[in-house]
């Protein structure tokens, strides 16, 4: 078992003929992932070669729009990769066709773009949006739709939800011979589709998950709602940490969501908050490991 | 990207909110000549600072003459407000108040939407008035694929309390400011005062707006909102080269990749710190995924620049590129910088090909560089060569 993807998933790619998209394709097959084909208007009908995992050459179908490429291929999923400038449409036009996962990796969209696709997919209700400027979500030797590296651990009890990439390979490479059900990075922007609520809710109902890793940074209150939600719901064990301790008032630290404003959104605030809740949480990423495999011990 | 009021009103005006006329000044000459452009009468000298209490601090003031203008610009010009130095004023047109009320207009991020917020009571800090007066504070979700019409403005008005004969007057210019919301994507519009004159007009006597950094590719304008006297010149420097970058006040120059890890890694090395003589960390860089040679070479440029910089952290997690590559990246960037790389790097890779990347290194062996196990004894090492 796992969260929101597994090995069954089809997969396409919106903007799976530019260098990201095509790019990230090449590892997600790697991977594993059964991508399914891709959407390019401007190249509908064409197809794009590449390797797939057992090394034989697939021809993946290039699709003139989101909805035709489901109707073609059976794809339940998506993951965009087109520019911030078209993100919004390839959004819309997604949760349109009514596309059950959709991974947003795409960096640097505009944040009244991001509401007004998020409106438009609650509206709809049949969507879940992951992201936008996220990794995106890794079920180990399984499949991966996003663009973290699948070679960093395999399968194991821990699930992991996270703002941050980087801080999720970390955490994956720090307890690499634990493994993991599911890792699902969240993002870093204003505004994002799956939550750490969300991902703490499905992690509590997945039977393979035993315990839960989550990695928060300053910005927002999301950590401290997260905290009151694991406090009335949430049996497994959770162990926190939170990136941005030393960060001063009114600087963006790389992520656009990620700012203190007065005394709202410090680390403190939010460990203080995690700590309330149960949550065991680290000063460090390598004492966070630490927490985890003594949490993994004691099962 | 915060921006000042009289950048604000400039916003406002073109977007058909009512406001006073108003001239910026640097000198109190201009002062002058600007009380006396609006026609001699009664003016208000204002602060133009990014922080709020202008007032209390003595940045507001009143001049009912040119003379006493730049009389006033001369006592706030350069005064401290909260760590902000006022290097220039707005000089507004004077307006017979009635009444004063409160708006904005904010990306709500806990419910993934947008807020008004109204208040019939205005002229008080916000932040005292819903702490003290909830009730008097109207907080109207907005829906951003609606937004505020006639309707919805009327809506918040009547929440607000408004007396129903104010309605019909205040709504269309709530309609305007969202205007300036979504036309200028913004994820903060307020007016605190809206006020009404005497003589019965709405109008926006400050505002504040915050634009969205992520929306500048479709307003090129905003690129001369930016204030550039106020930018750190390595910060300057650093966005000249694209790199996300952000200078703090500590000793430890760091370069990571990602903004998660980048956040850890200011915060391991300040832990460190506190065991070396209380150094702390210089910058936060974040280099992204892909750590190429050119990006390393244009980041340790900046970093090394920096006069407050004893020693380098390079902190960096092999992902989507692999540590050989960085490895090759910080070997080729040392010898783009030749003998302007004069600080010591520690240096720690893990993740993909972290044997390759740390070999490549070693085989390098370049005197400044220390290779380093884990991102805690390296944050420590570095710190302790700050601190030497």
């Amino acid at each position: 078992m796992s969260i929101y993807l597994n090995k069954d998933s089809k997969v396409i790619v919106q903007g799976i003929t530019g260098g990201e998209g095509s790019k990230h394709t090449a590892r997600m097959l790697a991977a594993g992932t059964q991508v399914v084909g891709g959407v390019n208007a401007r190249k509908a009908g064409t197809t794009v070669s590449h390797t797939a995992k057992d090394g034989s050459t697939v021809e993946l179908p290039v699709f003139g729009s989101v909805a035709e490429a489901m109707a073609e291929t059976g794809a339940d999923t998506s993951i965009v990769f087109v520019p911030p400038a078209f993100a919004k449409d390839a959004v819309i036009e997604a949760v349109d066709a009514g596309i059950g996962l959709l991974v947003v990796i795409t960096e640097g969209i505009p944040v009244q773009d991001s509401a007004e696709f998020w409106a438009h997919a609650k509206a709809k209700g049949t969507t879940r949006i992951i992201g936008p400027n996220c990794p995106g979500i890794i079920t180990p030797d399984e499949s991966l739709v996003g663009i973290t590296p699948a070679n960093i651990t395999g399968k194991g009890p821990i699930g992991l939800v996270s703002k941050s990439g980087t801080l999720t390979y970390q955490m994956m490479f720090e307890l690499r011979d634990i493994g993991f059900s599911t890792a699902i990075g969240i993002g870093g922007d204003p505004i994002i589709g799956t939550t750490h609520i969300d991902a703490l809710e499905a992690f509590e109902a997945d039977p393979e998950t035993k315990a839960i890793v989550m990695i928060g940074e300053i910005g927002g209150d999301a950590e401290e709602r997260a905290a009151d939600f694991i406090k009335a719901n949430v049996t497994k064990p959770v162990v926190g940490y939170v990136a941005g301790f030393t960060a001063p008032e009114g600087k963006t630290m790389g992520h656009a969501g990620a700012i203190v404003s007065g005394s709202s959104g410090t680390a403190e605030a939010k460990q203080v908050a995690l700590e309330a809740a149960g949550v065991k949480v680290g000063k460090t990423p390598s004492e966070t490991a630490r927490l985890m495999r003594e949490v993994i011990e004691s099962l | 990207m915060d921006l000042y009021e009289y950048q604000a009103r400039d916003l406002f005006e073109q977007h058909g909110v009512p406001v006073l006329r108003g001239i910026t000044a640097d000198t109190p000459e201009e002062a002058q000549a600007a009380a006396a452009e609006l026609g001699g009468g009664v003016v208000v000298v204002k602060a133009q600072v990014k922080t709020g209490g202008r007032g209390k601090a003595g940045g507001v003031k009143l001049a009912k003459s040119p003379e006493e203008a730049k009389a006033a610009a001369e006592a706030i010009l350069g005064l401290d407000i909260k760590g902000h130095t006022v290097h220039r004023v707005m000089v507004a047109e004077g307006a017979a108040i009635k009444e004063e009320y409160y708006f904005s207009v904010l990306l709500d991020r806990a419910n993934r939407s947008y807020l008004a917020m109204c208040s019939y009571e205005g002229g008080m800090e916000i932040e005292q008035l819903a702490e003290e007066r909830p009730e008097a504070l109207a907080k109207v979700e907005i829906d951003p694929a609606t937004g505020i019409d006639q309707a919805k403005a009327e809506e918040i008005v009547r929440a607000a309390s408004f007396p129903e004969e104010l309605v019909a007057k205040v709504a269309p210019v709530i309609v305007k400011l969202y205007g300036v919301f979504t036309g200028e994507d913004a994820t903060l519009v307020e007016v605190n005062p809206l006020v009404l004159t005497e003589a019965g007009d709405v109008i926006a006597l400050d505002g504040k707006i915050t634009l969205d950094e992520n929306a500048a590719f479709r307003h090129e304008a905003h690129a001369e909102l930016e204030d550039k006297a106020e930018t750190n010149p390595l910060e300057a420097k650093a966005k000249e080269a694209d790199l996300n970058y952000v200078k703090l006040d500590g000793q430890v120059g760091i370069i990571g990749n990602g903004a998660g890890l980048v956040m850890s890694t200011l915060d391991v090395v300040a832990y460190a710190g506190e065991r070396h003589g209380g150094v702390k960390p210089a910058n936060f860089l974040d280099i992204g995924g892909g750590a190429s040679a050119q990006v390393m070479a244009a980041g340790l440029d900046v970093i090394l620049n920096d006069e407050d910089v004893k020693s380098v952290f390079v902190n960096v997690f092999g992902g989507i590129t692999a540590c050989d590559e960085v490895a090759n990246g910080i070997v080729k960037a040392l010898e783009i910088l030749g003998d302007e790389a004069s600080k010591p790097l520690v240096v720690r890779l893990d993740g993909n090909n972290v044997e390759e990347g740390r070999r490549i290194l070693a085989d390098a062996n370049h005197p400044l560089v220390t290779v380093v196990a884990t991102m805690d004894e390296a944050a420590d090492k570095a710190a302790e060569l700050a601190a030497a």
